[in-house]
């Protein structure tokens, strides 16, 4: 049973970090900031969920998982705001 | 299991710090501001990563503090970017 546990942790951070090593290419290799924005925000929101999913059955008790999803919340959060905010002072011309 | 989470989160570093070329080569303020978030959340992950492999208590708090701080970054610096003109400014706020 562990090892199915162990199995799915390997799997979901995997994922994780394949979401962060797109998202950072995204970031670097898109041609205009908005495209940018639109790569860095599935980094964020993905990369970070999926290493989060990983982690939740690594938790000891469940207020840690909790505290895990608490983490993962408040980063969607910010960075829809934020990702908002980018693309208004982008649209604003405020480079 | 405790190796491949500490290998994770190295990877991830790794990543973000690729990531951070953009500093060096976007053309605009907003291009690095999307470099230094993407860095807070790949920290983050790396925090909660390294929590769960080492089992140090507290880490996972430090992720969460990070999570909040990385979003006053970026609000504060939107913010500061648009105190020359825009609402900022008819807002009546201080200089």
């Amino acid at each position: 049973m562990s090892a199915l546990i162990d199995l799915f942790s390997v799997a979901a951070i995997g994922a994780g970090l394949f979401f962060f090593f797109a998202g950072t290419v995204g970031l670097l290799r898109f041609p205009d900031s908005l495209t940018r924005l639109h790569a860095l925000s599935k980094a964020d929101n993905l990369g970070l969920g999926l290493v989060v999913l990983g982690l939740i059955p690594r938790a000891e008790n469940p207020l840690a998982a909790l505290k895990l999803l608490v983490v993962w919340a408040l980063v969607l959060l910010s960075g829809a705001s934020t990702a908002q905010l980018i693309g208004r002072a982008l649209r604003r011309g405020r480079k | 299991m405790d190796e491949f989470l500490l290998s994770a989160a190295g990877v991830i570093i790794a990543t973000v710090a690729v990531g951070l070329v953009r500093i060096l080569r976007g053309p605009d303020d907003v291009d690095r501001l999307m470099a230094v978030q993407l860095l807070g959340t790949g920290g983050i992950a790396a925090l909660l990563l390294t929590a769960y492999a080492t089992r140090v208590p507290g880490v996972d708090d430090v992720a969460l503090g990070l999570a909040l701080l990385a979003a006053f970054a970026t609000m504060a610096f939107l913010n500061h970017l648009d105190a020359g003109q825009g609402d900022a400014s008819q807002g009546g706020s201080e200089p």
